[in-house]
């Protein structure tokens, strides 16, 4: 399917104190057919990584930025994020992120290992594109993609069989063909996925207000999970 | 041994991991995540636990043998190690974590220490299990057989 290409060529940054934990969803990224992912350890670095460290960023993305490593544009088109690290929480790269002109549509999804529901609201009001209790599992990355691709779709309106192999979107996306997962990685600019991501993030906030329903989880059964996504619904696995 | 003999080892102690409770569908998760790939997947996540435990603890219990305790930290080193333990899948050591926290929530000194020792049993029990479950797998693979998938 042409959509899931596209996604493949996806450039992933995933934040997460845990090295147990990074190896873990650096794996499932990589099983998912993201390509490229690049994980970290903070926000800080995180931020470091797409550019936002040292700029003073009051709408203006054409300011200089100071970063120590890259002065290029990294293009990364998901961020996937820990909620509970020490120092930049999840929810403060969140903000950092939907606060910045520059980076404000890349979708954002948070995780964590406690299932506090106004934490949930909160990171989903904030514009966080999906919640994922930990441990992740594929099937919650599989669910992700069904979902990314539906927004991509509503918001070009695509008819259904609208998948033309020879979209020039995606033969343009490159991502190094051997990925290579390390702390930082030779950024690419995409500008056509960014377009179709500024398409999809505006739909996504659109329906991003609606209701979460919270609910209550014990101790964890194996397979029951709530799922907190923006169709609206809670679906349990 | 031959193969067969093995092959059965294997599953037979893998299935009473789980059936005891030592591991949960967490761990099934991360058996999936293995190919031919990345052959090692698993023995990698696992190491690196070993190692993150083993200083976690170490921490812990360093934190609680203080004159004044900070019960914060105590609670964010189990935090942290009830995440690692839930990611890999050895449910014991991550319910251990649980009732450890709740009295670090109370500050109860007494129950806290208890709880330390608790997971360190929990811990070592499932670190000699994973390890001999590993030295099953690499006999099978010596002997040239295949490690059975399990369901």
């Amino acid at each position: 399917m042409v959509m899931a290409a596209a996604e493949s060529q996806f450039h992933v940054l995933a934040v997460d104190d845990s090295i147990i934990d990074r190896k873990l969803i650096e794996r499932l990224l990589k099983t998912s057919s993201y390509r490229a992912v690049t994980t970290v350890d903070s926000g800080s670095k995180a931020l470091e990584f797409l550019g936002l460290l040292g700029e003073e960023d009051h709408g203006n993305p054409n300011q200089p930025c100071i970063c120590t490593n890259h002065s290029q544009e990294v293009a990364v088109n998901l961020v996937i994020t820990d909620y509970c690290m020490p120092g930049m929480t999840g929810y403060d790269l969140l903000k950092r992120i939907k606060e910045s002109s520059s980076l404000r549509n890349i979708p954002v999804v948070i995780m964590s290992s406690e299932n506090v529901p106004s934490r949930i609201s909160r990171c989903l009001q904030e514009g966080a594109e999906e919640f994922f209790l930990k441990p992740v599992r594929l099937s919650d990355l599989n669910k992700l993609k069904t979902h990314m691709m539906k927004s991509k779709c509503k918001n070009h309106q695509m008819p259904e069989n609208l998948e033309d192999p020879e979209r020039p979107e995606e033969s343009t996306a490159t991502s190094s063909p051997s990925a290579e997962t390390s702390e930082f990685q030779s950024p690419q600019s995409q500008p056509q996925l960014k377009q179709q991501q500024q398409q999809q993030q505006s739909q996504a906030n659109n329906s991003n207000n609606n209701k979460r329903k919270a609910v209550e989880e014990g101790p964890s059964p194996d397979r029951a999970r709530p799922r907190y996504s923006n169709d609206l619904t809670v679906v349990s696995n | 041994m031959e193969v067969g003999q093995l092959q059965k080892s294997f599953v037979d102690y893998t299935a009473s991991l789980f059936r005891e409770g030592f591991l949960d569908g967490q761990f099934s998760q991360l058996q999936q995540l293995q190919d031919e790939s990345n052959p090692d997947f698993v023995v990698e996540v696992v190491s690196l636990f070993f190692e993150d435990s083993d200083k976690l603890l170490n921490d812990l219990t360093r934190a609680l043998d203080q004159q004044n305790i900070d019960f914060k930290k105590v609670d964010a080193h189990v935090h942290q190690l009830k995440g690692s333990s839930s990611s890999i899948g050895a449910q014991r050591v991550k319910n251990a974590c649980v009732a450890f926290r709740n009295f670090c929530e109370e500050q109860n000194v007494e129950a806290c220490l208890r709880c330390l020792h608790q997971v360190k049993q929990e811990y070592l029990l499932v670190k000699s299990k994973l390890e001999t479950l590993f030295t099953l797998e690499q006999q099978i693979i010596t002997a040239g057989g295949a490690i059975p998938m399990m369901e």
